[in-house]
């Protein structure tokens, strides 16, 4: 084997890529993962419910059925393996009126057929006795048991982490200008230089349709359907007890209001879909953010709004075919021209819940187009997570304190992280680059101050642990600095001075 | 070993606190701090205009703060920095003993046992998020506290093109001191007609500059995709809803948001404290008490003030008040309820209670703001129909706490009425009988 020709590269770090990555580094291969932002979950990963769904809502004998229901089972086994939180807290899909009582019906048998466990219809009496803050204009409700919320960032980042402890080189930064295949070697033109690899995932998400495209494989385009959500403190985190969906429309899985596995609540999403110089925007604007709260108020009259601490807004990948049609599935295949490119495209809802369920479909995948490896010996199964200060016990803060006395210096006093984690966090084996990242590893910036108070304290951690000038510590990479400049001479350039 | 006192925060109230919990009597006492010195909010503000009132000096926010540093050093009163209070446990019966768990990293965890709390825990600023402000979420927006510490602490220029939303004075301090370390504030809008920081700054902060304040006005959107590039403003009608024919867009790449500040109350919501949900504080009496016994509360997280000085004046009488408490046992007689009334947005303290050993020759000083901005109006305190007090007024602002006195023998005199007592603003024309 050449020394610098992968086995196998795997475009887009974001839930897919990142369990292919961790299921493929159980072979002994080479295997690289690129993505074009500073992080892992960037894309997609970063902005969507974190819902697990049971696995009632795709249509029988689609791929998206079958790997929901598989993906769903094994985030669950492996939330305890890679150390990430999982709450089974359980779904209602309410309805309001006679369509949606159908609709339920019509759920309740799609979810026999798709092998779903424990599903039932519950009565107006029932419903209210889960959750006494819905409306009393609900008339039932299709209750799945085994529905979760999960962190999605977390989740991406717990199996991007494992993949790399298991040696996957995961490369930041890294666009991908064309793709040209000789002699059975793919050859990638990217921004730190030529990647010569055997095997290509493409599990680009937004990018998929290009990706394709690039590689002279199938043409398919990505509609960009992006969806906005509010979050309201965790002081009303008791408004809700499971996820509460309602009867679905043409656009998708409806307004949904949900805890969260952080203890804040979620309503969202819209569904508003994008073009010209809309694309890959994830602004939130004040028509949606009113519309998705109307609409939550159908399933929960009493939203506070005064409770409300953010809004943010994620883009679906929806894989269209060459007729601008929805294809209804995921695309997951070794290309039909292009041997050994694999197809990983449209990974919309239930994409987060499949992921796992994906990553093992594309190893039987690569395996039947040809990737031949044994079993690595000292694969390393588990992964840990940082030690959270906050909800530890008395006697596991104490010995955390006494391993290293930065764990009782409180950085984000909203959220009670301390400076033990935000270091660990950047220096984690997938770890933070910027702001962003630490936010989206331990929380810090996430509580009520939204960083106001911490903020500067983060800046200056990264900026010392990361050996980098103020000035060049970011929001979330590129040029998203949070600083200008120095206001005079005499300041430090590195921070710390805490 | 059991303290007196349990003072957590070591910025101005909380020393003022201290100070005086041990000069009226009290050895035990102790101050928790989370930043690494004491001095509280104040160490980042290095402008002057500190301590008009106190020390008829115009002093810097560190000066100030190192004055109370100073005494409380002499005083030989314990301070814990770099130390988190992570949680208070309310006692029970006659005489509660409280447990404050705190954390650092020389002593490790820490469960403290104690007669009296004292909060005062300041404030935090309101976010863009609460606001929900439309738009992209780029780097270059800032809490004016943020970019303040960035500034002051860190010596960096968060960015060189500014708008400010919110005339509060930390906007119009921030507007002034980005200003001069070279950055262009183009403007500070403020979504009421009014701005609602103090005249001086406005005056000193704006005027003297030459930055526009435009009133009525808000951000409707945030543009950039990794750094600000710019806002839409528009102009807002009279239910604060922005008016689309008036959207113009405002290069620039910074952000400062000036939007509020909210009493940091963490603490004592998990207690069941009772709350006032206009100041978002909790309801205290006249001696700075909450609704649970022996925790007592003063400064920014009761409710936010405009002038250091007077937080002082609180907190210099609950650290009295907490003395009182462990050595005297005020057991209350009675309770009188202080109710805002006509244009007052709030009152403070919310509730009287008279007890045997009450100092009679004290006043009553009642803090209020106005609702809005009046002219040429009269304060009056009365207990239904019996005037307690009366006040004129020649301006009244919503960003101006104003302080009014009654004098006890006036509420012995209603205290048996079971009447609250109401503060209220009467406009020229009420009052022609």
């Amino acid at each position: 084997m050449e020394k610098n020709i992968y086995d196998l590269v795997i475009v887009g770090a974001g839930i897919s890529g990142s369990c292919i990555a961790r299921e493929l580094s159980k072979l002994d291969i080479k295997i690289a993962i690129l993505d074009k932002e500073n992080d892992v979950s960037c894309g997609s990963s970063k902005a969507n419910s974190g819902i697990v769904h049971a696995g009632y809502d795709p249509l029988p004998g689609t791929l998206m059925a079958r790997l929901n229901v598989e993906g769903s089972a094994l985030m669950k086994k492996y939330s305890k393996i890679l150390d990430f939180s999982y709450k089974e807290i359980g779904s209602l899909v309410l309805s309001f009126d006679e369509n949606g009582n159908q609709k339920i019906n019509e759920l309740l048998e799609r979810g026999r057929v798709n092998g779903v466990k424990n599903l039932s219809v519950l009565s107006k009496k029932e419903v209210l006795e889960l959750e006494p803050n819905v409306s009393d204009q609900v008339e039932c409700a299709l209750f799945a048991p085994s529905a979760a919320i999960i962190s999605p960032y977390q989740a991406t980042w717990a199996f991007a982490e494992s993949a790399v402890i298991n040696g996957v080189e995961f490369f930041r930064n890294t666009m991908l200008h064309s793709i040209k295949k000789e002699n059975d070697i793919f050859y990638l033109d990217t921004s730190r230089g030529i990647l010569k690899t055997k095997f290509l995932v493409n599990a680009s998400g937004l990018d998929a349709g290009n990706i394709s495209s690039m590689a002279g494989a199938k043409k398919y385009s990505i509609l960009q359907r992006r969806g906005e959500y509010s979050l309201l403190d965790s002081s009303v985190s008791s408004l809700v007890n499971h996820v509460l969906f309602q009867t679905p429309t043409a656009l998708g899985k409806g307004i949904l209001v949900t805890k969260t596995v952080d203890n804040n609540i979620l309503i969202g999403p819209s569904a508003d879909d994008l073009s010209g110089s809309d694309l890959y925007s994830t602004e939130t604007t004040a028509l949606k953010q009113r519309e998705i709260m109307e609409k939550a108020r159908i399933s929960v009259p009493d939203i506070p709004v005064r409770a409300l601490i953010n809004s943010f807004s994620g883009i679906r990948a929806i894989a269209l075919d060459l007729e601008g049609k929805p294809v209804n599935d995921f695309i997951i295949e070794e290309d039909e021209k292009v041997k050994g490119f694999i197809n990983v495209g449209g990974i919309c809802s239930p994409g987060l819940s499949s992921a796992p369920a994906i990553a093992l479909y594309v190893r039987e995948i690569l395996e039947k187009a040809g990737l031949k490896a044994k079993e690595k010996g000292n694969f390393i199964e588990e992964r840990k997570g940082i030690p959270e200060l906050k909800s530890a016990s008395i006697d596991a803060r104490m010995e955390m304190i006494k391993k290293d006395s930065r764990f009782a210096q409180i950085i984000c006093r909203c959220e009670m992280i301390s400076e033990g984690e935000i270091v660990r966090a950047i220096h984690s084996p997938v770890g933070a680059r910027d702001l962003d990242g630490v936010k989206r590893r331990c929380r810090a910036g996430m509580g009520r101050c939204q960083g106001g108070f911490c903020s500067p304290r983060v800046t200056e951690i990264l900026s010392r642990e990361l050996q980098i000038p103020m000035v060049e510590v970011t929001k979330k990479g590129g040029v998203s600095y949070i600083l200008d400049s120095k206001t005079r001479e005499s300041v430090a350039d590195i921070g710390g001075s805490l | 070993m059991i303290y007196d006192c349990l003072i957590i925060g070591a910025g101005p109230a909380g020393l003022a606190a201290a100070i005086s919990a041990k000069k009226n009597g009290l050895e035990n006492i102790m101050l928790l701090e989370r930043d690494n010195r004491p001095g509280g909010i104040l160490l980042q503000c290095i402008h002057n205009g500190f301590g008009l009132h106190y020390f008829s000096e115009e002093l810097t926010g560190p000066e100030y703060a190192g004055r109370f540093v100073k005494e409380a050093e002499e005083l030989k009163i314990q301070v814990k920095v770099s130390t988190m209070v992570l949680q208070i446990e309310k006692g029970e019966g006659e005489n509660p003993l409280h447990k404050v768990t705190a954390i650092n990293s020389k002593d490790g965890l820490m469960i403290l046992e104690t007669k009296t709390v004292i909060i005062s825990t300041g404030c935090r600023e309101r976010t863009r998020g609460a606001l929900l402000i439309p738009g992209s979420r780029p780097s270059g927006i800032f809490t004016a506290g943020s970019a303040q510490r960035f500034l002051n602490i860190d010596g960096y220029l968060p960015g060189k093109k500014v708008v400010i939303l919110g005339s509060g004075d930390i906007g119009l301090i921030m507007a002034r001191r980005l200003t001069l370390e070279g950055a262009e504030v183009k403007m500070v809008l403020e979504i009421m007609n009014y701005s609602a920081g103090l005249a001086r700054n406005i005056t000193q902060c704006l005027e003297n500059f030459n930055i526009p304040l435009k009133t009525k006005t808000t951000i409707v959107q945030i543009h950039g995709k990794d750094r600000v590039t710019g806002v839409t403003i528009a102009s807002v009608d009279d239910h604060r809803q922005p008016i689309p024919e008036t959207y113009e867009y405002v290069e620039c790449d910074t952000v400062l948001l000036s939007v509020g500040l909210i009493p940091e109350n963490e603490l004592l919501n998990p207690l069941g404290v009772n709350l006032d949900a206009v100041t978002s504080g909790p309801l205290v009496n006249q001696r700075m008490e909450t609704s649970i016994k022996g925790i007592f509360a003063c400064g920014n997280s009761v409710h936010v003030h405009d002038l250091v000085d007077f937080v002082t004046e609180e907190s210099l009488l609950a650290g009295k008040s907490a003395a009182e408490y462990v050595n005297k046992r005020c057991e209350k007689i009675s309770s009188i309820p202080l109710v805002r009334g006509n244009r007052v947005r709030y009152v403070v303290p919310q509730k009287i209670d008279l007890s045997a050993n009450d100092d009679k020759s004290e006043n009553l000083r009642i803090m209020y703001r106005s609702t809005e901005v009046y002219r040429s109006v009269s304060v009056i305190a009365c207990a239904g129909q019996k005037e307690l007090a009366r006040q004129k007024k020649r301006i009244l602002r919503p960003g101006e706490m104003q302080i009014i006195e009654i004098p006890y023998e006036k509420i012995m005199e209603i205290k048996d009425m079971a009447l609250p007592v109401t503060i209220s603003i009467e406009l020229p024309e009420d009052l022609i009988d």
